[in-house]
């Protein structure tokens, strides 16, 4: 075999090889990721309109019943993150898992609970904000921003 | 009605998210994308570009961390309106501190109370 191989001119060798190399690798899972991505995103959203509906119908105004809404969702997210849950669903559901505001609960619950070890203000309080931390910068930063530019040239 | 408008809106809002993760080779990051979301969230608001989306799709265009982003923003526009320069510091996390405060009490609460697998 080897000799065989050898003879040939090089370009057909690298050829079989990137042919091989294609058979034995994974297939794209780009397809699968945006289908669940789709499907696991879009129920979180429907959980949240089942809420907001359920919040407004018991008297509260949208701006109350969203609050409401997002309290209900992030408190469920922290329970099924420390259950271990959340992070199994987010094994398939990738971005479907990351996006909704439960996701951004996941972010805070995930390493303060990895890093509990180191105490409870740099374990538990820092890792908090690992992902939240950035996210609250940018936001408020923008926020702001907008604000100010609004205030001075509106 | 609603409940289908705010699945394809939360759920395409999350393909846009997988696709910017799985076609660079993941070098976006989680942590890139809720950064990301929540910065074009409040700049879509900004431009007056994310109520009508909200309008159409509730809470497919609020529960994802975009509409985090766009309550930031009209929070801090609101109060400018109201208060001037000052509400630029302050109606911005006004409007959100029922989400923060949530998010800081029950992930402190459950980092607490539950131990990591494995």
């Amino acid at each position: 075999m080897a000799e065989v191989k050898d003879s040939q001119p090089l370009e057909i060798q690298k050829r079989e090889y990137q042919k091989m190399v294609q058979e034995v690798q994974p297939r794209p899972t780009v397809g699968r990721n945006v289908f669940w991505a789709f499907v696991v995103g879009g129920l979180i959203c429907v959980l949240g309109q089942l809420l907001l509906n359920f919040f407004q119908g018991r008297g509260l105004p949208l701006t109350e019943a969203g609050a409401a809404t997002s309290t209900v969702l992030v408190f469920l997210a922290a329970l099924l993150t420390g259950l271990g849950v959340y992070d199994e669903i987010a094994k398939f559901a990738g971005a479907g898992s990351i996006v909704p505001i439960t996701g951004f609960a996941n972010s805070m619950v995930a390493p303060a609970m990895e890093y509990r070890g180191e105490g409870l203000v740099l374990g538990v309080g820092a890792r908090l904000f690992t992902v939240a931390g950035p996210v609250l910068v940018f936001g408020i930063v923008t926020a702001w921003l907008v604000a100010l530019l609004y205030y001075f040239f509106r | 009605m609603m409940f289908l408008k705010a699945f394809i809106v939360g759920g395409l809002l999350c393909v846009i998210a997988q696709l910017l993760m799985d076609l660079t080779g993941h070098k976006v990051t989680p942590a890139h994308v809720l950064v990301g979301f929540v910065t074009a969230g409040a700049i879509l608001s900004a431009l007056g570009l994310y109520q009508p989306l909200v309008n159409w799709a509730g809470a497919g265009a609020t529960v994802p961390l975009s509409g985090f982003g766009h309550l930031l923003a009209q929070g801090a526009i609101g109060e400018v309106q109201e208060k001037g320069l000052l509400g630029a510091f302050s109606g911005g996390v006004a409007a959100t501190a029922a989400g923060i405060t949530a998010a800081v009490v029950f992930g402190y609460l459950a980092a607490l109370a539950f131990r990591p697998k494995g």
